[in-house]
């Protein structure tokens, strides 16, 4: 799993009907210093999380395990909003 | 999942079966602020999408399969919507 921070949201009506429902927010990904890690990303959400939180993400097909059994075509998915951490 | 803008058609005779009746085209990821990044792919369509057109890409063979509807499918990138809107705060990058 990695950190990352949710910067902003995607509308997408034409869709893969398993996607029906879901929503779909941009990460950026994060050191633990809070600095940003990589490119950023579409993921699902699975936990309730919006723009400016905190979050924790899974990539690959089990990123669609919350969804089961619905089988969404998803390759990254938000599974926990970060409360705190701390290094060292 | 990769926000990306289809550059092009790709069209194909002879290939694996699973190809068959599948549209595959060129996309170029980009930022949300719609610059480029990184190499364009190829992907297949499972939404009627165009050229110009900015879509959502999943990047990861299983679920690319699933958007083909095929089982054992050898792909590795789909285009599982097409984006209406696109909102984002350069600030909390």
């Amino acid at each position: 799993m990695h950190l990352a921070r949710v910067i902003g949201d995607v509308v997408v009506t034409r869709k893969d009907e398993n996607l029906t429902g879901l929503k779909l927010l941009i990460l950026q990904p994060l050191t633990p210093g809070r600095e940003p890690a990589g490119r950023t990303l579409v993921a699902v959400d699975s936990v309730g999380a919006g723009v400016g939180e905190e979050v924790f993400f899974v990539r690959g097909k089990e990123a669609s395990f919350p969804f089961y059994p619905v089988e969404a075509p998803v390759d990254a998915g938000i599974v926990g909003i970060v409360d705190h951490w701390t290094i060292g | 999942m990769q926000i990306a803008r289809v550059v092009g058609t790709v069209v194909s005779t002879q290939k694996n079966r699973k190809f068959e009746g599948a549209k595959l085209l060129l996309v170029q990821p980009i930022d949300p602020d719609d610059k480029p990044r990184g190499n364009a792919v190829l992907a297949v369509d499972g939404v009627g999408a165009g050229v110009n057109e900015k879509v959502l890409v999943v990047l990861e063979g299983r679920a690319a399969g699933e958007a083909l509807g095929k089982k054992a499918a050898p792909v590795d990138a789909a285009i599982v919507g097409i984006i209406d809107q696109i909102e984002f705060n350069d600030n909390l990058k």
